[in-house]
């Protein structure tokens, strides 16, 4: 396979693994080079490539197992520290910018999900994947996926409501 | 889309039954700027998803290495080789050209000392001579 037609069929979903890393890894820097790195796994074997049925979701497994060994890690462990220490810095002036930017507000929300809620969460409602993807990419039985999915949204939504409320008391 | 069947849909989408399609009804209702007003505090979340969706991935990946990588080491190695083994050879030859004339030299050389040698020998035969004359001497001190 050559490079341009590498780059043809990693195209349409490398947004979709940048996306899954970010939302994992939090930071945008660790989520570059994750899909980076994942990109470059599939380049080095890109004459197997043509075997897997779909390579799309073979790639976001391979995003989905990379980020995972990548929170595991010692490396991440510190990142992760880092950057609630940044937010809790932050709150004061979240606070103040909340009425206007509740992205901020729901990406905090979702990064305390537990990281299963969190992908399933960012596969079907960001990325829109039907079910039986969403199983096979996570491993996951068809009901485990909906009771997570639910319970994730269900969280988010408790969440929402509470910050309403706040904001209306 | 009447706001009965988005009630709907909105209760299916929080058990998780709701289908792609209906999520997206769901995500264009949210979108617009009337939302009736007991559901105006599910807008960001849904808003919140169209907008994950616009993020890119602006990275440029660095392909090219190892393949190509790969591929010239194998010509570099054959060039390697067959210079190494063109030259090692020449190598060999002159060396042993070098030796076989060392040794032609050191042939020649014995042939010459020996020559030298039985020349010599020729000499001291002569030489032997005088020891009648040391002998004769002798007798005639002894005399004395």
């Amino acid at each position: 396979m050559k490079q341009a037609e590498f780059l043809n069929v990693v195209l349409p979903f490398q947004d979709k693994l940048f996306r899954l890393a970010k939302r994992l890894l939090v930071s945008r820097e660790e989520a570059e080079d994750a899909t980076q790195e994942i990109l470059l796994k599939l380049w080095s074997k890109n004459e197997s490539m043509g075997k897997y049925k779909n390579v799309e979701a073979f790639a976001m497994t391979m995003t989905k197992n990379f980020c995972l060994d990548r929170l595991k890690s010692k490396q991440a462990g510190n990142l992760k520290l880092v950057h609630s220490n940044y937010s809790d810095e932050n709150t004061s002036l979240q606070k103040q910018l909340e009425a206007e930017d509740s992205v901020n507000w729901m990406e905090r929300i979702i990064k305390d999900l537990p990281e299963q809620q969190k992908m399933i969460l960012q596969l079907r409602d960001v990325e829109q994947y039907e079910f039986d993807e969403i199983c096979e990419l996570m491993d996951m039985k068809p009901t485990a996926v909906r009771v997570a999915l639910s319970r994730a949204r269900k969280t988010v939504r408790e969440e929402l409501i509470k910050k309403h409320n706040y904001g209306i008391g | 889309m009447e706001l009965g069947n988005i009630e709907k849909i909105l209760e299916k989408y929080f058990e998780a039954t709701a289908t792609v399609d209906e999520e997206r009804t769901l995500r264009a209702y949210f979108s617009q700027a009337e939302v009736a007003p007991h559901l105006e505090q599910y807008k960001p979340m849904f808003n919140y998803f169209s907008m994950a969706k616009e993020e890119k991935y602006t990275k440029q990946v660095p392909l090219k290495p190892r393949v190509n990588y790969y591929k010239w080491l194998s010509v570099a190695a054959a060039v390697v080789l067959t210079f190494g083994i063109y030259f090692g050879n020449q190598y060999q030859e002159t060396k042993r050209l070098e030796q076989e004339k060392a040794e032609f030299a050191y042939e020649e050389t014995k042939k010459a000392l020996e020559l030298l040698a039985v020349n010599f020998n020729r000499g001291t035969e002569k030489v032997a001579y005088l020891k009648e004359f040391e002998d004769a001497k002798q007798k005639i001190y002894n005399n004395n």
